[in-house]
């Protein structure tokens, strides 16, 4: 960790307004001219249970959460010191120190809320920050905010205090809370904030050097979660339609969605089940809707055949999917990346779709685009592919990522014209005609005169009709199975579509897809820095899979290391599957245990791979050969 | 709007424009049931005054399955039981069109119930129509939902031990603002229950006895059918649903006695369907939402403007 930066880890009980106290404080840092990443860690409970947010804020460019933190704002659990007579809580109260205390840097700072934590309890905890420098401050938050009213009100005093330690004004938290509250609740906090603000001021004596980075933005910048990139890349591809069902983490995306969609004249319905929530994207498609679904893990499994459905009929169809730590339920609210083989190959036969694995919140934003843009024109469904990092995790982005033309066109559809054509030349519409450049054939619309048909997820002729015949059944398959090359082609066209980063002659190779993306390239920055001689490559078009660029990438490489949040090394085998070689030069970087890699680990485990260095013994990763060992 | 020219034409409708132009692959056997239905919705089209390209039959799999391709129309022959997703959805983003689902008991009360109920609950303004043979026919003749306590097949050699579901009163529960049964070998009965169906605003259920010549020869084609309507042995309150409840019951404990009461068993004219109860919380535009992607006019709105929510 650098000095310029600032990672403020603010924990307490999940339902005590962690979510949005972060939110705010993280905006505020954004308004400051800092760019502004954060880390959501929420258990899978309503009310109660430890929960943290981390806020990493810099004048330079940040990627990801960091390594560790350097200020902790233990707010205490509320909810753990009344628990009902059967729930085992047990020991919770204290849980903001016990379970933050491993990762707080040397000389870090720790503020917390004397009116519900008692340090005594906390094991070996004045020899800890003495071995480990820690400045130490407790506040009575709870009683500041009772004194004004309101208990709950603990969060805003303990912003007040961060912001009296770090040199910070309070202007911009005002003007944020000025925003989102009113009248007497309004008053009340502002009056905490103050309090809090003053009295850390006045009566304590700081011992920290820790202050409030400055910084400038180029441009104006957006706080940004994935799942606003994927909804607001949906809405400006004219995306009217969003069927699903809740889970965590897709509900971030349908939320979003829901929130909008009627308001601009789209509709969203939340559906009985996952198979319901997909079929319905599919009805909508096919009456001349642009729609979309999606779901995750568990969802996602029952969407399996829908999918294929989609695909048979050839009706566009865009489906998110929110990955998190499975087998079967897993860890509902951790990251993982174990549902790539899943999205690439479920649903039965021999089954096509596009894949795109963003890797920040603009990507996003600019792959769901894509993904829309492929289903509609090329009639397959697009499937866009994420995690709960990236679902719930905001980043400071430039606004102008966002200031694209919308997109509402349906693609390949026909013409009056083109139905009067067919109806002279050919007596019918040939919904499913056999010649066409790129396997697309045009699709009408229900309601169109002329252009009548039978979407069939039975194999069907080329008028839609149910056929076994062998020579239809192959015309068919290849023609559906054509249009992968030709959008590997299209997206081939943009040349620069999977960037490499770092310099391009380098040594050794860091591959990695989705959420990884930003601790990859800052490993690269440091090992780079650090004398080594690596670049990366964050592959987001899963399928169709660019065979040419990550030969490329690979070819000049001595070893590369591909880093994934799985168990099995699920990317390295897609990479090997789809080149077919590169076996002994592929190394894994694992890691499974639900929470995101930090960048040491990524340093770590590639100077351990290359160099035979580093002990990777603190941390949760395994290093796996390609090969076996 | 020309993008949907054939929606709400005016002309004279002709039965025989729902016959598709070619041979569909045989799927029903000589005699099926399903011949009864295709006929009477043929017959009951042109009544309705819908043509068929402003048509939309999702049907699910199965012979039921099959109904599409004998039906000339914009058809969609999607997967086991989850006909109604489909048609809900199509319906939502064009209510223009006329929607009719249909599955068969084991796709709709089986397999797709759970959609049956909640498509039901919502009132969907659509037709839906369940082909009840009591058997699984196109996978050669195991126990259905509604086969009957006892029904010995390949899948339940010993007998079934499970009760006949009770479609009607699933429907009437669920939500289903119309619900009638009616029979293949009632064609004018049919025809006329399909009618008034497709005219009725909200979510209509029927249940259409078919008989299964190949696979469930035990199938009450032969017995008398009553119209609940026409009998002065039946006098209930259609409109009144404790009265329509108890006459299903009946109806429902009677068939696997060997006497079929057909006709209507509940109408609510009352109820708003789900698309006029969303428009109304402004959950959804008055207009088609599919003829905004051919109006080169419309302004999309874009998520540039909901950007200040983020700064």
């Amino acid at each position: 960790m650098t000095d310029d930066e600032l990672i403020w880890r603010i924990a307490g009980g999940s339902g005590d307004g962690i979510d949005s106290t972060s939110q705010n404080f993280a905006k505020a840092l954004m308004r400051s001219g800092l760019n502004v990443f954060t880390h959501r860690h929420y258990p899978s409970r309503i009310r109660g249970g430890h929960t943290y947010v981390e806020i990493r804020a810099s004048d330079h460019e940040v990627k990801s959460r960091g390594d560790g933190y350097n200020f902790l704002l233990a707010l205490g659990d509320s909810f753990a010191r009344n628990p009902q007579e059967e729930a085992y809580y047990g020991n919770e109260e204290i849980k903001p120190l016990t379970e933050n205390l491993d990762e707080l840097r040397e000389g870090g700072v720790i503020v917390y809320d004397s009116g519900l934590l008692d340090t005594e309890e906390v094991e070996n905890f004045d020899e800890r920050v003495e071995e480990n420098n820690w400045n130490v401050y407790d506040l009575d938050l709870r009683g500041l905010a009772k004194e004004h009213g309101r208990e709950i009100m603990r969060n805003t005093a303990g912003v007040g205090a961060t912001a009296a330690l770090l040199g910070m004004e309070l202007d911009k938290i005002e003007e944020l809370m000025q925003n989102a509250m009113s009248g007497d609740i309004l008053e009340a906090n502002l009056d905490v904030l103050e309090d809090a603000y003053e009295s850390v001021q006045s009566d304590y004596e700081f011992t920290h050097d820790l202050q409030i980075p400055t910084g400038e933005h180029e441009e104006d910048q957006v706080l940004i979660s994935g799942s606003h990139g994927i909804a607001y890349g949906a809405i400006d591809e004219g995306c009217r339609f969003i069927s699903g069902y809740p889970m965590t983490p897709w509900t971030d995306v349908f939320t979003i969605m829901t929130q909008n969609l009627p308001d601009m004249g789209g509709i969203s319905e939340q559906v009985e089940d996952e198979i319901a929530a997909a079929s319905l994207a599919i009805g909508a498609s096919h009456a001349g809707a642009k729609a979309m679904s999606g779901s995750s893990g568990g969802g996602f499994a029952l969407m399996s055949e829908p999918l294929g459905l989609a695909e048979i009929t050839e009706t566009p169809l865009v489906l998110v999917e929110s990955m998190r730590a499975g087998p079967s339920t897993g860890m509902p609210t951790k990251p993982e990346q174990g549902d790539l083989e899943h999205v690439l190959y479920t649903s039965q036969g021999d089954s096509n779709r596009v894949v795109f694995a963003p890797g920040d919140a603009a990507e996003c934003y600019e792959q769901t685009r894509k993904a829309f843009e492929i289903a509609y024109n090329y009639q397959i469904p697009a499937i866009v592919l994420y995690d709960q990092k990236l679902s719930g995790g905001h980043q400071s982005t430039d606004e102008s990522v966002f200031d694209e033309e919308p997109n509402p066109d349906l693609g390949s559809i026909v013409t009056e014209d083109d139905l009067e054509e067919a109806a002279k030349e050919a007596g019918r519409f040939k919904r499913y005609m056999y010649d066409s450049d790129d396997g697309v054939s045009k699709r009408s619309i229900p309601g169109q005169k002329g252009g009548n048909f039978l979407a069939s997820g039975n194999e069907h002729n080329e008028v839609g009709h149910i056929s076994e015949d062998p020579d239809n059944r192959v015309i068919q398959m290849d023609r559906r199975m054509a249009k992968l090359d030709s959008i590997r082609e299209e997206l081939n066209e943009n040349t620069d579509h999977q960037p490499v980063y770092g310099p391009e002659d380098a040594q050794y190779g860091i591959l990695s897809f989705g959420s990884t993306k930003g601790v990859v390239e800052e490993t690269v920055d440091r090992l780079n820095d650090d004398g080594h001689s690596v670049k990366a490559m964050n592959v987001s078009d899963l399928m169709p899979f660019p065979k040419g660029e990550v030969t490329d990438f690979l070819e000049d490489v001595d070893e590369a290391l591909v880093v994934e949040m799985t168990a099995t090394a699920q990317f390295r085998r897609h990479i090997q599957g789809q080149l077919g070689r590169f076996g002994e030069k592929l190394y894994s970087l694992l890691k499974y245990d639900g929470n995101p890699f930090e960048p040491e680990e990524v340093v770590s485990g590639f100077e351990s791979r290359i160099e035979g260095s580093a002990d990777l013994g603190e941390y949760n990763v395994r290093i796996e050969s390609a090969t076996g060992d | 709007m020309s993008a949907f020219n054939a929606i709400g034409e005016e002309r004279e409708i002709d039965r025989d424009e729902f016959t598709p132009e070619i041979e569909p692959q045989a799927t029903w056997c000589p005699g099926c049931g399903d011949f009864g239905v295709l006929k009477a919705l043929k017959q009951a089209m042109p009544e309705v005054g819908r043509n068929p390209e402003e048509t939309l039959l999702v049907t699910g799999i199965g012979c039921s399955g099959k109904l599409s391709s004998y039906f000339r129309s914009y058809g969609f022959h999607s997967i086991h039981g989850r006909s109604l997703p489909v048609a809900r959805a199509a319906k939502l983003a064009n209510p223009g069109l006329e929607v009719v689902a249909a599955g068969g008991d084991g796709d709709g009360y089986g397999i797709g119930g759970n959609h049956f109920m909640h498509t039901a609950r919502e009132n969907h303004d659509m037709t839906y129509i369940v082909f009840d043979n009591e058997i699984f026919g196109l996978t050669k003749g195991q126990t259905s939902p509604t086969s009957p306590k006892g029904h010995k097949s390949k899948t339940q050699p010993h007998g079934s031990a499970k009760s006949p579901i009770r479609p009607l009163s699933l429907g009437l529960t669920s939500g289903a603002t119309y619900v009638a049964r009616t029979a293949a070998v009632n064609p004018n009965q049919a025809k006329e229950i399909l009618t008034e169906a497709m005219e009725h605003d909200g979510f209509a259920h029927i249940d259409f006895l078919t008989q299964c010549p190949t696979w469930n020869k035990d199938a009450k084609q032969y017995v008398p059918y009553i119209d609940v309507q026409d009998s002065d042995d039946y006098d209930f309150d259609i409109h009144n649903r404790g009265e329509a409840a108890e006459m299903m019951r009946e109806a429902e404990d009677a068939l696997y006695e060997g006497e079929v009461l057909t006709g209507r068993f509940y109408v609510d004219d009352e109820r708003p369907s789900y698309q006029q109860e969303k428009q109304q919380t402004g959950d959804m535009p008055e207009e088609p939402l599919a003829e905004r992607y051919f109006d080169d006019d419309y302004e999309w709105e874009r998520s540039y403007d909901l950007l200040d929510r983020h700064k």
